[in-house]
């Protein structure tokens, strides 16, 4: 008996969960379909991104050229930078970082790469994004109101955020607050929907071990985030009580303890990072194995380590107060616990390098970005082992040594994780491919700039640099540095400039770009095998099926060097 | 790297910088180590025509090895940290060396104030003495300090000494250092405070013998 091997297409059912709409306001405003939905939250995050980079423009500006005039912002005095510095870091952290990895590549993946047609809740979805909608309104209406907007710190560390007086700022730290409230609702309402969507929605054969390594990472990113957040919501709300109802749970003087507010603030603080990083490793993950042709290596134990770096951030989060003024005893403690942490990410970061041996590598823009995000997330990985430590971190806590640490990690996470993700995804999300050498300008003049803009920071923090002042020639021991400040102000605008070709290519691939087809990079994932973009319900007549794993790449069973989840290998006689 | 901090003038600065060079040798061994294998992989695995990428998916235990061993090796290097680090923590923050010089340290926004015993040793007498953003030492004589805040929480941080400590209002932590070299010195505080906190800084002067007595006698030239 001969034995060939035909192909057969995969096989599913599922009824379409809604129709589609035909209205301009149902289909791409008001919309329920997570494709949308996802874009809508990814356009939320660049326009977000905007502001946040107008402000690190500003501040940077000022710690350059101390107290002259910034073109198109004027002039920025001590009240106006600590302005600038508290809302570069809600607007980067709350409202580009996770709407964009959570919010955007969440939305439109899951159901895809699951093979849904759509999310669990797809009305929930459409609240959900008009909701963080909503608290972006709110974040930005707050530079308007009398006082100015909040200039507590991203972290509003009580009692300095707990009574007006203490910083000059009402209204707009109390809309601040209430910004942050409405956000945490709105991933609330978006992490129920990812985990009941990836439960219970997987196409036929979809097991939990057949998932792409990046719905886990962003329904772990929902877990730890659904888990982690009440605590600092209930401390949000007695911080706003603390405003205007007088109330005294953070300050001392009524009996209050600031210490509290940096507790709850951390516990969700900390899990939040890997909120963000989990994700940005995800699509650097799907993207590796593609451009590889190979396996992802180790693709179990990245799951392991996933599941482990989400318990272990739960228990970390006093290491950001190891000089706060809690017990010293405590100190070591978390210092096990935080040094731990790096364990999982370690086999995170050696399975991508094992990923590469071996394979036949292949250097398109989305790949580039990927070994991009893996380069620089070694580096913020490497610098939280400095800080980790309780004893190393009494020198480096609060100074430049620390912005440069997590702009290393959550920056890296964001900038490479999600433009790989952008590229490598957008012809499946527009239906238009991006222009290769365009992407290849993009990438390399942001390698650089990065690294041009935030290495010397970790000199700075080293020298005695504190964070968040705003003229660093008040001190004389930095002004022999100034130097430096000034050379990562230009790269930082040289950074914001190195975007501009991405814009371009955008814009240019919307209005012109070549038509993408279903699977340009031969990829193995089902949202490949569906047109681009794809349908309404995803998946016309009928959903797919799926008989292996995520990552069948060169497989010794197969002639082609991919192998997709939904192909159905038979034996014929 | 290390160049960057600025001169140690503590006893127990020492302690924290050899730990800082350990953990800047081994990361920087790590960081050399990945990076390279990454660029060698890149290019020796680069897309060549007719060759074809191994299958190789990393699962099985024989596989996997390659990565959970090195991942070991970083958790032994991590308690080997720790290990060391546990004993310069607890010369810092875990306990204070016995000595009868005594200044109490407050921040307000936005300077420091320290307040001096005066020759009787004694907070609470009339010859207690107030300097805002001066802290007179004398050389090599154990300071204990007592720090707390007035208003917001501000951070005391002595970039020479290798200290820092947030000062907390409604609170006081004890803590002390040993200055080993005469000098002035910057006492910026690392926390944000309010519209005044770029600025808010004090200057540790550490006097020689002979100079703290002449300092001494001028200001309480009664005694």
């Amino acid at each position: 008996m001969t034995v060939s091997v035909q192909e057969v297409p995969g096989v599913g059912s599922e009824e379409p969960v809604h129709q589609e709409p035909t209205g301009f306001w149902r289909r791409y405003i008001f919309s329920v379909d997570h494709k949308m939905i996802g874009r809508q939250y990814l356009l939320l995050s660049a326009a977000m991104a905007l502001v946040g980079g107008f402000l690190a423009y500003g501040l940077r500006w000022q710690l350059a050229f101390p107290d002259t005039w910034v073109p198109g912002l004027g002039f920025i005095g001590p009240e106006t930078y600590n302005v600038l510095i508290t809302m570069h870091g809600t607007t980067m952290v709350f409202f580009v970082a996770m709407p964009m990895l959570l919010g955007g590549f969440g939305n439109f993946l899951i159901p895809l790469m699951i093979g849904a047609r759509d999310m669990a809740f797809p009305r929930l979805n459409m609240l959900s994004f008009w909701t963080i909608f909503t608290g972006s309104l709110v974040l930005l209406a707050s530079y308007v109101v009398p006082g100015g907007a909040a200039a507590g710190g991203w972290t509003g560390y009580a009692p300095l955020s707990a009574r007006p007086i203490y910083t000059g700022v009402n209204w707009g730290l109390n809309l601040w607050l209430l910004a942050h409230a409405i956000e945490f609702a709105s991933f609330l309402m978006g992490g129920v929907n990812f985990l009941t969507t990836a439960m219970t929605m997987r196409a036929p054969g979809m097991t939990f071990f057949r998932l792409p390594l990046i719905v886990w990472q962003e329904l772990t990113a929902a877990v730890v985030f659904l888990l982690s957040v009440g605590p600092l919501i209930a401390g949000a709300v007695m911080l706003l009580m603390d405003r205007i109802a007088g109330t005294s749970f953070f300050v001392p003087a009524g009996g209050g303890d600031p210490l509290l507010w940096q507790h709850l603030f951390w516990f969700f603080g900390h899990p939040e990072v890997y909120v963000v990083l989990l994700p940005a490793a995800g699509l650097a993950c799907e993207v590796l194995p593609v451009f590889c042709r190979k396996p992802l290596f180790g693709y179990r134990w990245i799951v392991y380590s996933t599941f482990a770096a989400g318990i272990l951030s739960f228990i970390v989060w006093a290491h950001h107060m190891f000089v706060s003024g809690m017990d010293p005893r405590l100190a070591m403690p978390f210092s096990i616990t935080t040094i731990l942490i790096s364990v999982p990410f370690a086999i995170m970061v050696f399975a991508m390098i094992a990923t590469l041996w071996g394979g036949s590598i292949r250097f398109a823009t989305p790949m580039l970005f990927a070994l991009g995000f893996l380069a620089m997330f070694i580096c913020g990985g490497l610098t939280g082992i400095f800080n980790g430590s309780a004893p190393a971190n009494i020198p480096l806590h609060g100074t430049y040594f620390i912005v440069a640490h997590f702009h290393y990690t959550l920056l890296s996470g964001v900038f490479f994780g999600g433009f790989a993700g952008l590229y490598f995804w957008f012809p499946k999300m527009f239906g238009r491919m991006l222009n290769e050498r365009l992407g290849k300008v993009h990438f390399w003049l942001t390698l650089i700039a990065f690294n041009a803009t935030f290495f010397p920071m970790h000199f700075l923090g080293l020298a005695g640099m504190v964070r968040r002042i705003s003229n660093p020639l008040q001190y004389p021991s930095l002004e022999p540095l100034q130097a430096v400040n000034v050379f990562i102000t230009l790269s930082a605008i040289g950074l914001i400039l190195a975007q501009v070709p991405f814009a371009f290519n955008i814009v240019r691939s919307l209005r012109a770009g070549e038509p993408a087809p279903a699977n340009p990079w031969e990829a193995t994932t089902l949202e490949w095998s569906t047109a681009s973009p794809p349908p309404h319900d995803n998946w016309g007549e009928t959903a797919p099926a799926v008989y292996r794993w995520a990552y069948e790449y060169s497989s010794p069973d197969a002639g082609e060097d991919w192998l997709p989840q939904d192909r159905l290998l038979a034996l014929k006689p | 790297m290390m160049r960057w901090l600025p001169e140690n003038i503590s006893t127990y600065g020492g302690d924290i910088d050899a730990l800082l060079s350990l953990i800047y040798s081994l990361t920087v061994f790590w960081f050399f180590l990945t990076l390279g294998l990454i660029g060698l992989f890149l290019f020796l695995y680069r897309r060549r025509d007719g060759r074809r990428a191994a299958y190789v998916r990393g699962e099985r235990p024989a596989e996997a090895a390659w990565i959970l061993i090195p991942a070991a090796i970083v958790l032994v290097l991590d308690l080997w940290i720790d290990h060391r680090g546990a004993d310069a923590w607890a010369k810092v923050k875990g306990h204070i060396a016995p000595t009868a010089y005594r200044v109490r340290v407050t921040g307000k926004q936005f300077n420091w104030e320290f307040l001096y015993p005066g020759p009787d040793g004694k907070f609470g007498t009339p010859d207690d003495l107030q300097l805002d953003n001066e802290l007179h030492v004398p050389v090599n004589q154990v300071v204990h300090g007592t720090l707390t805040s007035k208003d917001v929480i501000h951070n005391f941080f002595l970039p020479n000494v290798r200290f820092k400590q947030d000062a907390l209002p409604g609170r006081e932590v004890e803590f002390w250092f040993q200055a080993t070299k005469p000098g002035k010195y910057e006492i910026p505080c690392a926390e944000l405070c309010g519209f005044g906190h770029s600025g808010m800084n004090g200057t540790l002067i550490v006097h020689t013998p002979e100079d703290y007595q002449q300092w001494v006698k001028e200001r309480w030239p009664s005694q």
